[in-house]
């Protein structure tokens, strides 16, 4: 698949046009993050930032009581969740892997790790559990390549070490 | 061996030391001192940035501190065979930390601390140098501060190389009830990691550099911009934040001086762009990254319309040892107009991949073979970028130029925030000028035309002289050379202004991989998801 022909995750999440209520808890959860960050200077980003870590995501249904708390408009909310890759709108799987993809890590094969990792998650296990996405550069250049897995980061990965841990998750290849 | 004596064995936290392994033989070492009835005390020391020998076990002897490395789990029974307690002699023994040439050969003045110390003592900091600028500083008084910034000659370490002491005599002169100094730390070069050492492995140096900067400008509160994909950096300095405000070096009244400085941490959200200074400040304003437009300039107008020193990780964090040493020392370092040293990085498919702090005018020669030894499969070198994903593929016959930011601009090449990615002979120089195109389509925050829409044509095109022969490829070529001009000159930040030079370098240096016949395109490594 090249690059230019595929529309980037971010365009594919969508503008929620007919916005769902939040369950009761999530909507407790959401007034007392808003009530934490309702002060601060530029609180959007640290309130989206706490609403993914407790969520996983930040659900659509979200935006338009974020947007009311802090005087913006919902297409303001909307366009940061949008802008930035490292916030979801839909829940990721139970296992989120990141394999590098930037030069340093390219230059010791992340190309070909990536294609590994690629099938595995393409597997019918790996469908059920695993989220893959590139990332780009995490710190670890000179051991490179680097993986990232819950947020856990792993060095000098090949594809051997990339199964182990990718079976560690429960994929079977 | 002596059951009697406390032996203190050092183990990185470093995260790229965790990456491969350093935790669990820090338990494995533990276990088997319990097991073995030796008294050993295990510290968690940053790296010493040596990272092809990481896990890098060090053991405290009366000679000094002798390494291991890389140490595996596996290994650590033999270790206690061997006697490393007492710096016993082992296969993977290096002899006394400080003598491996790597680390001799380098002039660590930013990084003197980096590997020594654990990371959030307060006392390993203030025993090793730690406080020193920020006291003297304090003596001073804010305009001899900036005198001594200036003197010292110490440029942004972030890539643009804009003198530290003109932003903060500017930011000094505005008057304004609130200022502030940011601290970008969304290090997103590939090729790039000695701001997330600082972060992780010694924290209390940025620390201290921003509050010198806050009094030498007049600004009371700080922020640190750091990247998502950091988490360890995070936490670590939000922690190290906490114990440096309760031991009075952060707050209402910074070291008894009666002056303030707060600081914060800011996580970012995974946007490349947002290492563009203005994006940043958008960022930390709760907005989508897109870059501000100049003037005004953010020294006059910058975070929340206030007049805003922004500086990169290792700038702030080479302050202390300019106010401790004095600016006459640091400004002895170096060549021409490049004062000081740089922590370079070397990085990819290098066989002594790590950090190097050396004065400016070393070439990348010496770097690459003094240093890095060639390719970890020994096969040539082909291309090494020098300067993150925006700076030129620097080919070998300019590898005796001096590391020197005014000699670098000359040729066409940036020394930027001194990350250097080396490719073997097997790189294909085609698909990295794509790849930088389209890693620009993917990240640019689309407020300028030439960026937004030339990254995609770009990519487009570089496919096209791979489809074409003849004269039509001949087309395609001027068109990509005259789109990158177009980039270069008309582009609002160095996203778009600077995607040209890994293009450009790599369609002058390497035109023969841009003539190889393309069959089937192979997947573009840019794609997200």
């Amino acid at each position: 698949m090249d690059y230019w022909r595929s529309r980037p995750a971010a365009f594919d999440k969508t503008m929620p046009t007919n916005p769902q209520t939040l369950s009761q808890d999530h909507a407790a959860l959401l007034s007392s993050l808003i009530g934490r960050h309702r002060n601060t200077p530029g609180a959007l980003l640290p309130l989206l930032h706490d609403v993914q870590e407790a969520l996983g995501h930040v659900p659509g249904e979200a935006v338009e009581p974020i947007a009311r708390a802090l005087g913006l408009s919902r297409a303001e909310v909307h366009g940061v969740i949008t802008f930035y890759h490292f916030f979801r709108s839909t829940p990721p799987k139970p296992h989120v892997v990141q394999v590098c993809q930037a030069e340093a890590c390219q230059a010791c094969g992340a190309g070909e790790l990536m294609a590994a990792a690629r099938a595995l998650a393409d597997s019918e296990s790996g469908r059920e559990c695993v989220t893959l996405e590139p990332v780009y550069c995490l710190g670890l250049c000179a051991t490179s390549p680097a993986v990232m897995i819950d947020g856990r980061v792993h060095g000098r990965v090949g594809p051997s070490r990339l199964g182990a841990l990718m079976q560690s998750l429960g994929v079977r290849p | 061996m002596s059951a009697d004596r406390l032996t203190t064995v050092y183990v990185p936290c470093d995260s790229a030391a965790r990456a491969v392994g350093a935790d669990e033989v820090a338990a494995a070492i533990a276990a088997c001192a319990q097991a073995r009835g030796l008294p050993v005390r295990v510290v968690r020391n940053g790296s010493r940035g040596l990272f092809w020998l990481e896990p890098l076990v060090e053991v405290q002897t009366a000679q000094g501190r002798v390494a291991y490395g890389p140490v595996g789990v596996d290994d650590v029974p033999s270790l206690f065979d061997a006697g490393f307690l007492d710096g016993a002699t082992h296969p993977l023994g290096h002899g006394l930390t400080e003598e491996i040439p790597y680390l001799a050969k380098q002039e660590r003045l930013t990084f003197r601390r980096m590997g020594i110390t654990d990371p959030l003592s307060l006392e390993d900091y203030e025993a090793h140098d730690g406080w020193q600028g920020l006291r003297r500083a304090l003596q001073l008084g804010g305009e001899a501060v900036l005198a001594e910034v200036t003197e010292s000659g110490l440029r942004g370490r972030g890539g643009a190389a804009f003198p530290a002491g003109i932003k903060w005599k500017t930011v000094r002169q505005a008057t304004a009830a609130q200022k502030y100094v940011v601290c970008n730390a969304d290090e997103g070069d590939s090729g790039t990691f000695s701001d997330r050492m600082v972060m992780e492995g010694d924290p209390y140096m940025l620390i201290e550099g921003m509050a010198i900067a806050g009094i030498a400008v007049g600004a009371t509160q700080g922020v640190v911009y750091v990247r998502a994909e950091y988490p360890q950096a995070i936490g670590t300095l939000n922690e190290a934040i906490a114990r440096a405000t309760r031991a009075g070096w952060l707050g209402g009244d910074v070291a008894g001086s009666g002056q303030a400085f707060h600081l914060t941490v800011r996580k970012a959200a995974g946007a490349y762009v947002c290492g563009e200074e203005t994006a940043m400040l958008e960022s930390i304003e709760g907005r989508r990254g897109v870059v501000r437009a100049k003037p005004p300039l953010p020294a006059l107008a910058g975070l929340f319309g206030q007049p805003t020193v922004i500086n990169n990780v290792i700038t702030l964090a080479t302050v202390p040892v300019v106010l401790a040493r004095g600016a006459g020392f640091y400004r002895d370092f170096g060549v021409g107009r490049s004062h000081g040293t740089l922590p370079f990085q070397l990085a990819g498919n290098v066989r002594h991949g790590g950090l190097v702090e050396k004065a400016f005018g070393l070439t990348l020669r010496e770097l690459l073979s003094d240093f890095g030894g060639g390719t970890r499969n020994g096969r040539p070198i082909k291309a090494v970028q020098v300067g993150g994903p925006l700076g030129a593929y620097v080919p070998e016959h300019q590898w005796d130029v001096p590391l020197d930011y005014e000699a670098y601009a000359a040729m066409g090449a940036v020394v930027g925030h001194g990350g250097i990615v080396v490719h073997d002979d097997r790189a294909d120089m085609r698909r990295l000028a794509r790849y930088a195109m389209a890693f620009c389509a993917l990240e640019s925050c689309g407020k300028c035309t030439p960026c937004r829409i030339g990254s995609t044509r770009g990519v487009e095109v570089i496919d096209r002289i791979a489809r074409t022969d003849g004269a039509r490829r001949e087309q395609q070529v001027t068109l990509l050379r005259e789109l990158c001009d177009t980039m270069l000159h008309g582009s609002l930040c160095a996203m778009g202004g600077m995607t040209p030079y890994p293009v450009l370098s790599a369609l002058d240096h390497y035109p023969q991989d841009f003539l190889a016949p393309v069959a089937e395109d192979k997947p573009a490594s840019a794609e997200r998801a």
